[in-house]
Protein backbone atom coordinates (compact mmCIF):
# COMPACT_ATOMS: atom_id res chain seq x y z
CA UNK A 1 0.00 0.00 0.00
CA UNK A 2 0.78 3.35 -0.47
CA UNK A 3 1.80 3.54 -3.91
CA UNK A 4 -0.57 5.56 -4.97
CA UNK A 5 -0.83 9.04 -5.38
CA UNK A 6 -3.91 11.38 -5.57
CA UNK A 7 -5.02 12.19 -8.88
CA UNK A 8 -5.07 15.96 -9.64
CA UNK A 9 -2.90 18.74 -10.26
CA UNK A 10 0.08 19.10 -8.14
CA UNK A 11 3.05 21.95 -8.16
CA UNK A 12 6.35 22.27 -8.04
CA UNK A 13 8.08 25.07 -7.68
CA UNK A 14 6.20 28.11 -8.05
CA UNK A 15 4.75 27.73 -11.33
CA UNK A 16 2.42 30.48 -13.00
CA UNK A 17 0.75 30.79 -15.97
CA UNK A 18 3.59 30.30 -18.56
CA UNK A 19 4.64 26.87 -16.36
CA UNK A 20 5.46 23.86 -18.38
CA UNK A 21 2.23 21.09 -17.27
CA UNK A 22 4.09 17.81 -17.51
CA UNK A 23 1.64 14.24 -17.06
CA UNK A 24 2.20 11.56 -15.35
CA UNK A 25 0.17 8.23 -13.96
CA UNK A 26 -0.73 8.48 -10.08
CA UNK A 27 1.66 5.53 -9.28
CA UNK A 28 4.04 6.70 -7.01
CA UNK A 29 7.31 5.91 -8.07
CA UNK A 30 6.48 7.43 -11.23
CA UNK A 31 5.53 10.43 -9.88
CA UNK A 32 8.50 10.36 -7.49
CA UNK A 33 10.75 9.67 -10.42
CA UNK A 34 9.69 12.86 -11.98
CA UNK A 35 9.46 15.17 -9.60
CA UNK A 36 13.32 14.26 -8.52
CA UNK A 37 14.21 15.22 -11.66
CA UNK A 38 13.18 18.36 -11.39
CA UNK A 39 14.02 20.06 -8.46
CA UNK A 40 15.03 23.30 -8.36
CA UNK A 41 12.39 24.18 -11.14
CA UNK A 42 8.86 25.26 -11.73
CA UNK A 43 6.58 22.99 -12.83
CA UNK A 44 2.77 22.10 -13.01
CA UNK A 45 2.19 18.25 -12.77
CA UNK A 46 -0.91 17.04 -13.68
CA UNK A 47 -1.47 13.12 -12.79
CA UNK A 48 -4.06 11.08 -14.19
CA UNK A 49 -5.29 8.22 -12.62
CA UNK A 50 -4.33 5.06 -13.87
CA UNK A 51 -5.20 3.47 -10.69
CA UNK A 52 -1.44 3.13 -9.12
CA UNK A 53 -0.18 1.38 -12.11
CA UNK A 54 2.94 3.29 -14.01
CA UNK A 55 2.59 4.95 -17.56
CA UNK A 56 3.46 1.49 -20.17
CA UNK A 57 1.13 -0.39 -18.43
CA UNK A 58 -1.46 1.72 -18.21
CA UNK A 59 -1.12 3.19 -21.74
CA UNK A 60 -1.49 -0.84 -22.84
CA UNK A 61 -4.44 -1.25 -20.87
CA UNK A 62 -6.32 2.01 -21.46
CA UNK A 63 -6.50 3.41 -17.94
CA UNK A 64 -4.10 6.12 -18.96
CA UNK A 65 -6.06 6.89 -21.83
CA UNK A 66 -7.62 10.07 -23.92
CA UNK A 67 -10.63 9.76 -21.82
CA UNK A 68 -8.79 10.06 -18.35
CA UNK A 69 -6.83 12.85 -19.51
CA UNK A 70 -9.59 15.12 -21.06
CA UNK A 71 -11.77 14.62 -18.03
CA UNK A 72 -8.16 15.38 -15.64
CA UNK A 73 -7.41 18.43 -17.79
CA UNK A 74 -11.22 19.99 -17.14
CA UNK A 75 -11.31 18.83 -13.47
CA UNK A 76 -8.24 20.61 -12.68
CA UNK A 77 -9.20 24.00 -14.76
CA UNK A 78 -5.95 23.69 -16.67
CA UNK A 79 -7.48 26.32 -19.28
CA UNK A 80 -7.75 29.02 -16.29
CA UNK A 81 -4.44 27.45 -14.67
CA UNK A 82 -2.19 28.38 -17.46
CA UNK A 83 -2.41 30.43 -20.47
CA UNK A 84 -0.78 28.40 -23.48
CA UNK A 85 -2.14 25.58 -24.52
CA UNK A 86 0.57 22.66 -24.11
CA UNK A 87 0.87 19.10 -22.03
CA UNK A 88 4.04 17.11 -22.09
CA UNK A 89 3.18 13.73 -21.91
CA UNK A 90 5.55 10.50 -21.37
CA UNK A 91 6.49 9.31 -24.83
CA UNK A 92 5.07 5.22 -23.02
CA UNK A 93 1.42 7.13 -22.68
CA UNK A 94 1.29 6.66 -26.29
CA UNK A 95 -0.31 3.17 -26.83
CA UNK A 96 -3.28 4.77 -24.81
CA UNK A 97 -3.79 8.39 -25.51
CA UNK A 98 -4.28 10.12 -28.76
CA UNK A 99 -2.94 13.24 -29.32
CA UNK A 100 -5.17 14.19 -31.68
CA UNK A 101 -8.32 13.49 -29.72
CA UNK A 102 -6.73 15.51 -27.01
CA UNK A 103 -6.63 18.36 -29.06
CA UNK A 104 -10.20 17.96 -30.22
CA UNK A 105 -12.06 17.46 -27.06
CA UNK A 106 -9.45 19.54 -24.23
CA UNK A 107 -7.87 22.27 -27.12
CA UNK A 108 -4.44 21.11 -25.15
CA UNK A 109 -2.00 19.97 -27.70
CA UNK A 110 0.11 16.85 -26.54
CA UNK A 111 3.60 16.64 -26.65
CA UNK A 112 5.30 13.15 -26.25
CA UNK A 113 8.69 14.19 -24.03
CA UNK A 114 11.23 11.43 -23.22
CA UNK A 115 10.81 7.93 -22.54
CA UNK A 116 13.03 8.51 -19.10
CA UNK A 117 12.76 11.10 -16.79
CA UNK A 118 16.34 11.77 -16.45
CA UNK A 119 15.97 13.05 -19.93
CA UNK A 120 13.09 16.12 -19.24
CA UNK A 121 15.49 19.17 -18.83
CA UNK A 122 17.57 18.02 -21.62
CA UNK A 123 13.97 17.84 -24.01
CA UNK A 124 12.78 21.07 -22.71
CA UNK A 125 16.06 23.04 -22.76
CA UNK A 126 16.12 21.61 -26.27
CA UNK A 127 12.72 23.19 -27.20
CA UNK A 128 11.11 20.41 -26.62
CA UNK A 129 12.92 18.01 -28.98
CA UNK A 130 13.64 14.74 -28.03
CA UNK A 131 16.99 13.02 -29.60
CA UNK A 132 17.04 9.40 -30.74
CA UNK A 133 18.00 7.97 -27.90
CA UNK A 134 15.96 9.56 -25.75
CA UNK A 135 12.84 7.89 -28.18
CA UNK A 136 14.22 4.15 -27.41
CA UNK A 137 13.28 1.51 -25.04
CA UNK A 138 16.69 0.35 -23.45
CA UNK A 139 17.12 -3.23 -22.13
CA UNK A 140 20.60 -2.92 -20.63
CA UNK A 141 22.32 -5.05 -18.22
CA UNK A 142 21.53 -2.98 -14.95
CA UNK A 143 17.83 -3.21 -16.00
CA UNK A 144 18.08 -6.46 -16.47
CA UNK A 145 19.67 -7.03 -13.08
CA UNK A 146 17.06 -5.31 -11.65
CA UNK A 147 14.45 -7.54 -12.65
CA UNK A 148 16.08 -10.61 -11.40
CA UNK A 149 14.96 -10.91 -7.54
CA UNK A 150 11.11 -10.23 -8.93
CA UNK A 151 11.37 -13.13 -11.67
CA UNK A 152 13.37 -15.50 -8.95
CA UNK A 153 10.99 -15.02 -6.07
CA UNK A 154 7.61 -15.11 -8.63
CA UNK A 155 9.41 -18.64 -9.57
CA UNK A 156 10.52 -19.48 -6.21
CA UNK A 157 7.10 -18.81 -4.83
CA UNK A 158 5.52 -21.41 -7.44
CA UNK A 159 8.10 -23.78 -7.10
CA UNK A 160 8.20 -24.83 -3.27
CA UNK A 161 5.91 -27.04 -3.63
CA UNK A 162 7.10 -28.71 -6.38
CA UNK A 163 10.58 -28.96 -4.66
CA UNK A 164 9.12 -30.45 -1.51
CA UNK A 165 7.61 -32.81 -3.47
CA UNK A 166 10.39 -34.15 -5.30
CA UNK A 167 12.22 -34.04 -2.43
CA UNK A 168 9.81 -36.43 0.03
CA UNK A 169 8.96 -38.22 -2.99
CA UNK A 170 12.58 -39.24 -3.60
CA UNK A 171 12.95 -42.31 -1.63
CA UNK A 172 10.30 -44.02 -2.36
CA UNK A 173 10.62 -47.42 -4.49
CA UNK A 174 14.38 -47.48 -2.80
CA UNK A 175 15.47 -50.90 -1.16
CA UNK A 176 16.05 -50.15 2.78
CA UNK A 177 14.74 -47.33 4.86
CA UNK A 178 12.85 -44.68 3.20
CA UNK A 179 14.00 -41.83 5.33
CA UNK A 180 17.52 -43.11 4.42
CA UNK A 181 17.07 -43.25 0.98
CA UNK A 182 15.18 -39.89 1.16
CA UNK A 183 18.38 -38.12 2.68
CA UNK A 184 20.47 -40.12 -0.58
CA UNK A 185 18.74 -38.84 -3.01
CA UNK A 186 16.48 -35.98 -1.81
CA UNK A 187 18.81 -33.38 -2.20
CA UNK A 188 19.97 -34.25 -5.49
CA UNK A 189 16.35 -33.54 -6.63
CA UNK A 190 15.90 -30.52 -4.65
CA UNK A 191 19.04 -29.15 -6.44
CA UNK A 192 18.24 -30.14 -9.95
CA UNK A 193 14.88 -27.52 -9.42
CA UNK A 194 16.77 -25.25 -7.90
CA UNK A 195 19.13 -24.84 -10.70
CA UNK A 196 16.46 -24.99 -13.13
CA UNK A 197 15.14 -21.88 -11.16
CA UNK A 198 18.81 -20.32 -10.78
CA UNK A 199 18.99 -20.66 -15.12
CA UNK A 200 15.54 -19.72 -15.76
CA UNK A 201 15.64 -16.43 -13.79
CA UNK A 202 19.14 -15.30 -13.28
CA UNK A 203 21.06 -17.01 -15.86
CA UNK A 204 18.36 -15.77 -18.90
CA UNK A 205 17.92 -12.39 -18.28
CA UNK A 206 21.80 -11.37 -17.52
CA UNK A 207 22.86 -13.36 -20.30
CA UNK A 208 20.26 -13.00 -22.43
CA UNK A 209 21.75 -10.69 -25.37
CA UNK A 210 24.88 -13.23 -25.39
CA UNK A 211 22.27 -16.60 -25.50
CA UNK A 212 21.86 -17.64 -29.09
CA UNK A 213 18.95 -17.96 -30.85
CA UNK A 214 15.55 -15.29 -31.11
CA UNK A 215 12.74 -17.06 -29.40
CA UNK A 216 13.24 -16.94 -25.71
CA UNK A 217 12.50 -20.68 -25.55
CA UNK A 218 14.94 -21.28 -27.70
CA UNK A 219 17.37 -19.82 -25.28
CA UNK A 220 16.28 -21.41 -22.58
CA UNK A 221 16.36 -24.48 -23.95
CA UNK A 222 20.15 -23.75 -24.35
CA UNK A 223 20.64 -22.48 -20.99
CA UNK A 224 18.76 -25.20 -19.04
CA UNK A 225 20.86 -27.96 -20.81
CA UNK A 226 24.02 -26.07 -19.51
CA UNK A 227 22.26 -26.35 -16.46
CA UNK A 228 21.82 -29.67 -16.31
CA UNK A 229 25.12 -30.54 -17.33
CA UNK A 230 26.08 -28.49 -14.57
CA UNK A 231 23.77 -30.66 -12.39
CA UNK A 232 25.55 -33.98 -13.73
CA UNK A 233 28.70 -32.96 -12.46
CA UNK A 234 27.58 -31.42 -9.35
CA UNK A 235 26.11 -34.20 -8.16
CA UNK A 236 29.39 -35.98 -9.24
CA UNK A 237 27.18 -38.74 -11.18
CA UNK A 238 29.29 -39.51 -14.66
CA UNK A 239 30.94 -42.09 -13.34
CA UNK A 240 29.12 -43.18 -10.44
CA UNK A 241 26.61 -45.76 -9.90
CA UNK A 242 24.55 -43.58 -7.39
CA UNK A 243 22.55 -42.36 -10.36
CA UNK A 244 21.19 -44.43 -13.69
CA UNK A 245 21.00 -43.74 -16.88
CA UNK A 246 17.23 -43.25 -16.47
CA UNK A 247 17.21 -41.10 -13.71
CA UNK A 248 20.01 -38.88 -14.91
CA UNK A 249 17.68 -38.37 -18.29
CA UNK A 250 14.90 -37.45 -15.97
CA UNK A 251 16.69 -34.77 -14.75
CA UNK A 252 18.21 -33.73 -18.32
CA UNK A 253 14.90 -33.24 -19.60
CA UNK A 254 12.74 -32.06 -16.28
CA UNK A 255 16.00 -29.08 -15.59
CA UNK A 256 15.43 -28.15 -19.57
CA UNK A 257 11.86 -27.90 -19.93
CA UNK A 258 11.66 -25.76 -16.42
CA UNK A 259 14.26 -23.16 -17.38
CA UNK A 260 12.69 -23.22 -20.93
CA UNK A 261 9.38 -22.36 -19.44
CA UNK A 262 10.85 -19.87 -17.33
CA UNK A 263 12.77 -18.36 -20.10
CA UNK A 264 9.72 -17.98 -22.11
CA UNK A 265 7.90 -15.86 -19.30
CA UNK A 266 10.23 -13.45 -19.30
CA UNK A 267 9.16 -12.39 -22.57
CA UNK A 268 6.92 -10.19 -20.49
CA UNK A 269 9.41 -8.48 -18.35
CA UNK A 270 11.98 -7.70 -21.63
CA UNK A 271 11.48 -4.53 -23.75
CA UNK A 272 11.44 -5.53 -27.23
CA UNK A 273 9.01 -8.97 -27.37
CA UNK A 274 5.25 -8.56 -29.37
CA UNK A 275 2.06 -10.45 -28.86
CA UNK A 276 2.63 -12.03 -32.76
CA UNK A 277 6.47 -13.07 -31.62
CA UNK A 278 5.30 -14.51 -28.00
CA UNK A 279 2.49 -16.87 -29.71
CA UNK A 280 4.64 -18.02 -32.52
CA UNK A 281 7.18 -19.03 -30.19
CA UNK A 282 4.00 -20.61 -27.77
CA UNK A 283 3.08 -22.66 -30.22
CA UNK A 284 5.86 -24.69 -29.94
CA UNK A 285 7.66 -23.80 -27.07
CA UNK A 286 4.83 -24.56 -24.49
CA UNK A 287 4.29 -27.79 -26.00
CA UNK A 288 8.03 -28.80 -25.85
CA UNK A 289 8.33 -27.76 -22.44
CA UNK A 290 4.83 -29.89 -20.97
CA UNK A 291 6.16 -32.74 -22.60
CA UNK A 292 9.61 -32.69 -21.34
CA UNK A 293 8.52 -32.41 -18.16
CA UNK A 294 6.01 -35.13 -19.00
CA UNK A 295 8.50 -37.43 -20.13
CA UNK A 296 10.86 -36.68 -17.32
CA UNK A 297 8.28 -37.69 -14.68
CA UNK A 298 7.97 -41.01 -16.31
CA UNK A 299 11.39 -41.46 -16.38
CA UNK A 300 11.44 -40.51 -12.46
CA UNK A 301 9.14 -42.84 -11.74
CA UNK A 302 10.72 -45.71 -14.32
CA UNK A 303 13.83 -45.18 -12.44
CA UNK A 304 12.36 -45.34 -9.61
CA UNK A 305 11.10 -48.69 -10.06
CA UNK A 306 13.63 -50.37 -12.09
CA UNK A 307 15.54 -50.87 -8.72
CA UNK B 1 20.14 1.81 -30.71
CA UNK B 2 19.69 -1.08 -28.98
CA UNK B 3 20.51 -4.15 -31.06
CA UNK B 4 17.44 -6.47 -29.30
CA UNK B 5 15.46 -7.69 -31.87
CA UNK B 6 13.07 -10.42 -31.63
CA UNK B 7 11.71 -12.95 -34.15
CA UNK B 8 11.49 -12.25 -37.94
CA UNK B 9 8.66 -11.51 -40.04
CA UNK B 10 6.09 -11.57 -37.24
CA UNK B 11 4.53 -8.41 -36.69
CA UNK B 12 1.37 -7.23 -37.39
CA UNK B 13 2.37 -3.56 -38.32
CA UNK B 14 0.31 -2.36 -41.50
CA UNK B 15 1.38 1.47 -43.10
CA UNK B 16 -1.14 2.65 -45.64
CA UNK B 17 1.20 5.63 -46.84
CA UNK B 18 -1.18 6.67 -49.28
CA UNK B 19 -3.13 7.72 -46.54
CA UNK B 20 -0.59 9.32 -44.39
CA UNK B 21 -0.08 12.92 -44.32
CA UNK B 22 3.31 12.75 -43.04
CA UNK B 23 2.95 14.46 -39.65
CA UNK B 24 5.42 12.33 -37.65
CA UNK B 25 3.58 11.54 -34.65
CA UNK B 26 4.05 7.41 -35.29
CA UNK B 27 8.22 8.46 -35.02
CA UNK B 28 7.31 10.90 -31.89
CA UNK B 29 5.74 7.68 -30.30
CA UNK B 30 7.37 4.83 -31.42
CA UNK B 31 10.07 3.31 -28.32
CA UNK B 32 11.51 0.99 -31.23
CA UNK B 33 12.64 3.48 -33.73
CA UNK B 34 10.82 0.96 -36.42
CA UNK B 35 9.21 3.84 -38.40
CA UNK B 36 10.87 7.01 -40.73
CA UNK B 37 10.08 10.03 -42.96
CA UNK B 38 12.64 10.03 -45.27
CA UNK B 39 10.39 11.96 -47.76
CA UNK B 40 7.60 13.44 -46.48
CA UNK B 41 5.65 10.23 -45.97
CA UNK B 42 6.57 7.73 -43.21
CA UNK B 43 7.68 4.12 -44.15
CA UNK B 44 8.09 1.38 -42.27
CA UNK B 45 12.27 1.08 -41.73
CA UNK B 46 12.77 -1.78 -39.44
CA UNK B 47 9.49 -4.14 -38.99
CA UNK B 48 11.32 -6.63 -36.88
CA UNK B 49 12.31 -4.27 -34.08
CA UNK B 50 8.03 -3.92 -33.58
CA UNK B 51 6.81 -4.79 -30.32
CA UNK B 52 3.08 -4.09 -31.34
CA UNK B 53 2.34 -1.73 -28.38
CA UNK B 54 0.13 0.88 -30.94
CA UNK B 55 1.11 3.79 -30.11
CA UNK B 56 1.80 4.49 -33.34
CA UNK B 57 -1.85 3.66 -34.48
CA UNK B 58 -3.01 5.47 -31.60
CA UNK B 59 -1.75 8.58 -32.56
CA UNK B 60 -2.43 9.09 -36.22
CA UNK B 61 -4.86 10.90 -36.95
CA UNK B 62 -5.99 9.92 -40.41
CA UNK B 63 -5.76 6.48 -39.25
CA UNK B 64 -3.06 5.14 -41.62
CA UNK B 65 -0.97 2.78 -39.52
CA UNK B 66 -2.90 -0.28 -38.30
CA UNK B 67 -1.46 -3.41 -36.07
CA UNK B 68 -3.17 -5.77 -33.76
CA UNK B 69 -1.51 -4.34 -30.53
CA UNK B 70 -0.96 -6.26 -27.25
CA UNK B 71 1.89 -7.00 -24.47
CA UNK B 72 4.37 -9.70 -25.84
CA UNK B 73 4.25 -11.86 -22.78
CA UNK B 74 3.86 -14.93 -22.30
CA UNK B 75 2.04 -15.30 -18.78
CA UNK B 76 -0.61 -12.99 -19.96
CA UNK B 77 -1.18 -15.04 -23.14
CA UNK B 78 -1.30 -18.34 -20.26
CA UNK B 79 -3.61 -16.14 -18.17
CA UNK B 80 -5.87 -15.64 -21.19
CA UNK B 81 -5.63 -19.13 -22.70
CA UNK B 82 -6.92 -20.25 -18.97
CA UNK B 83 -9.72 -17.74 -18.96
CA UNK B 84 -8.48 -16.27 -15.84
CA UNK B 85 -9.58 -12.61 -15.68
CA UNK B 86 -7.91 -9.61 -14.38
CA UNK B 87 -5.88 -8.51 -17.31
CA UNK B 88 -2.85 -8.19 -15.07
CA UNK B 89 0.75 -7.75 -16.85
CA UNK B 90 3.64 -6.34 -16.71
CA UNK B 91 3.98 -4.65 -13.22
CA UNK B 92 3.25 -5.22 -9.34
CA UNK B 93 -0.11 -3.48 -9.11
CA UNK B 94 0.12 -3.31 -5.24
CA UNK B 95 -2.35 -0.34 -5.02
CA UNK B 96 -5.31 -3.30 -5.76
CA UNK B 97 -6.13 -6.66 -4.16
CA UNK B 98 -5.05 -9.05 -6.80
CA UNK B 99 -2.05 -9.51 -6.07
CA UNK B 100 1.03 -8.65 -7.89
CA UNK B 101 1.55 -9.49 -11.02
CA UNK B 102 5.00 -10.02 -13.17
CA UNK B 103 5.34 -10.25 -17.01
Amino acid sequence: MGYVVDPGLYALGQPNKKSPILVTANYKLSFDKLRERLTGRDFWILVVDTKGVNVWCAAGKGSFGTEELVRRIAAARLTEVVNHRTIILPQLAGPGVAAHLVKQLSGFNVRYGPIRAADLIEYLDAGMKASPSMREESFSLAERIVLVPVELVAALKAAFFIIVALFFTAGLGAEGHYWQSTLAKGPAAAAAIGLALLAGTVAVPVLLPCIPGRAFTAKGILVGLAASFLFLVLTGTFNEQAMNILEKSAWILIITAATAYLAMNFTGASTFTSLSGVKKEMRWGLPVEIAGAVAGIVLLIASRLAF
Amino acid sequence: MSNFEYLQNVVTLQLDQAACIGCGMCIEVCPRSVLSIPAGIARIERRDRCIECGACMRNCPVGAVAVRSGVGCAAAVINSLLGRKGGCCCTIDESSSDKGCFC
